[in-house]
């Protein structure tokens, strides 16, 4: 089955009107007088007796007004050697003369009048017709569910779950997903781990479906598709290690609010679709489209339930910090996604340090158990400050800056209390390190962000996996359209 | 019948599209068993994890014994998959290969 053919509109002027709208029943004798003067072709959205002693075309099926994008009627076009030149929405007459070359058209009428919503993009007609007129490009394979298969449990039984009901990917609601970006369904977004196979837009958009997404959310998750399938993030390596890590996806940016993402309470916790789909979606890529499935190349020990789905928003508005995203070299107000190859969130409790010293000391002392007290270096972190922990350092005037340069002096570690067999435990680095001072973490290794609810003397650390180029590095990318 | 709510003309909700790369994965058969080691090329490949060449080191010594020819070969980390030149190299100069997959 190919692609149907775009029908073409006529040559000269082209007028999209309907029956029921004001404004197309007032411009009526301007049509009447253009069709004296211009090679005129109205089309009916609604009644083909419309307008009264014209001879429009019925466009009732809407397949004219669909594929030329009428948004607004009267629609007037200017098509000269098959392509369009010239648009004008509802009745301007300056514009309808500069449009038609005409001079006194409509004398007697308001110079301007707005249109009405064409049909072709009422909410209620739009998903159907996109299905009629638009399903053929969608190259993915059809498959049939017998009659007597229950829809849910078809998609378990076809192993495309990751244990929880899947919305069905319809025409229908695949096409609406991929409303909601300007990139063409068949372009390649990445090769996704493990069996790195091409992933187009159409597929994410098949996946974020059946995760829950709604469609303004795809273009956060094509841009945490790309970040996550990136050389360096290394999403086979997460995948496959026994760790109990999985990809972390933090949004920064006005994207947050657009979408509704929770950045306060429970962020981290069950409640938002946003943040429950966006990581979901991304899952389900790497499980469909790369193959990746527990007991098969992933092999954690444990994992972790933020593998169903870790995506959460920063709370930029209530921070006392500039976001991750500036952290990271992004300008304020561009909409981010930051993957982090992380485990699930380890609680810190200070509910009595008032001084940004004895937080800081609390944090280090924290962060210093990360995967094992004795292991340094290795493994990244995020810091999460809640608004109530971040308070202290925005009352004592502390910068981000300042808690990072407190806390790198703070896990300063002597290699003689983690080398193996130091404190009776074999667990440790080299016997070689004895002498030296090692810190916890390598340069840029911790990110701090700023989100949870707004009561609580909490934070969280979400400890990463082998960091860097060993295993993988934290990646960001702008969300695009 | 099937009537979905969102308007899906009936049955609509019986087709859906496929989630995955819609690669059925061919199966490959295994090569055939060397009949002896004696003068075969065996590769170890040692994945850079912490005492992999311990194990790799010892099966160096047997296959010695067994009249093969050695050949040692290493990932750059144990977290990302062989890159492919190590792969071709490996395949077009061994007949066999032994990985370690050793903590």
């Amino acid at each position: 089955m190919s692609a149907p053919a775009q029908p073409l509109l006529p040559e000269g002027i082209v007028a999209f009107v309907k029956r029921d709208c004001p404004t197309c029943a007032l411009v009526v004798p301007v049509l009447a007088q253009l069709a004296t003067m211009r090679e005129l072709t109205v089309y009916s959205q609604d009644d083909p007796a419309f307008p009264p002693g014209l001879v429009p075309v019925d466009d009732r099926s809407l397949e004219m007004s669909w594929h030329h994008r009428i948004e607004a009627v009267p629609t007037l076009i200017r098509v000269r050697g098959g392509a369009e030149t010239a648009r004008v929405l509802g009745w301007h007459r300056e514009e309808w003369q500069a449009l038609t070359g005409v001079e006194g058209l409509g004398a007697g009428l308001p110079a301007w009048r707005p249109g009405c919503g064409s049909r072709s993009v009422d909410p209620d007609l739009a998903p159907d017709l996109a299905v009629r007129f638009a399903a053929a490009k969608l190259r993915a394979r059809r498959v049939e569910l017998a009659p007597l298969e229950d829809e849910f449990e078809a998609l378990f039984e076809r192993g495309w779950s990751d244990g929880l009901p899947l919305v069905p990917a319809t025409e229908k609601r695949v096409l609406a997903m991929l409303e909601a970006t300007t990139r063409a369904p068949d372009e390649i977004v990445a090769e996704v781990p493990p069996d790195l196979a091409p992933c187009s837009v159409e597929k994410v958009a098949i996946n974020a479906v059946m995760a829950g997404c709604k469609p303004e959310y795809l273009p956060v998750v094509l841009a945490a598709v790309e970040a996550a399938c990136s050389d360096g993030f290394n999403a086979h390596g997460i995948l496959a290690t026994t760790m109990p890590v999985g990809p972390v996806v933090i949004v920064n940016g006005p994207v947050r609010r657009a979408l509704g993402m929770n950045a306060g309470i429970n962020v981290f916790g069950q409640g938002n679709r946003a943040n429950a789909t966006i990581g979901r979606a991304l899952q389900l890529v790497i499980r469909n489209v790369g193959g990746g499935r527990p007991g098969e190349v992933d092999r954690a020990t444990f994992g972790n339930p933020g593998k169903l789905s870790f995506c959460f928003a920063e709370d930029e508005e209530g921070s006392p910090w500039e976001p991750l995203s500036v952290d990271l070299g992004k300008p304020r107000g561009v909409s981010t996604v930051t993957l982090f190859a992380g485990e699930g969130p380890r609680s810190i409790v200070d509910q009595l340090s008032r001084d940004p010293e004895s937080l800081a000391r609390s944090f280090a002392v924290n962060l210093r158990t990360l995967h094992h007290p004795k292991l340094l270096l290795v493994f990244d972190c995020i810091l999460a400050i809640s608004p109530d922990h971040a308070r202290v350092f925005r009352e004592a005037g502390w910068s981000k800056a300042q808690l990072h340069a407190r806390l790198r002096e703070l896990l300063q570690i002597p290699g003689a209390e983690v080398v193996r067999g130091a404190g009776a435990i074999a667990e440790g680095l080299p016997e070689s390190v004895a002498g030296a001072t090692l810190p916890k973490f390598r340069p840029g290794g911790l990110l701090i962000v700023h989100c949870g609810g707004g009561a609580g003397l909490f934070s969280a650390m979400i400890g990463g996996w082998a960091s860097g180029a060993m295993g993988s590095q934290y990646v960001i990318r702008e969300v695009g359209r | 019948m099937t009537k979905a709510t969102t308007g899906d003309a009936p049955g609509a909700l019986r087709k859906v599209l496929d989630p995955t790369s819609e690669r059925s994965l061919g199966v490959r058969p295994r090569l055939p068993r060397l009949a002896s080691l004696s003068g075969a090329t065996v590769g170890l490949l040692d994945i850079s994890k912490a005492r992999g060449d311990v194990f790799l080191d010892r099966l160096a010594e047997r296959l010695a014994g067994e009249g093969a020819k050695v050949l040692r070969f290493r990932k750059p980390t144990f977290t990302k998959p062989a890159p492919v030149d190590l792969r071709q190299e490996i395949a077009t100069r061994c007949d066999a290969v032994i990985e370690a997959l050793a903590d």
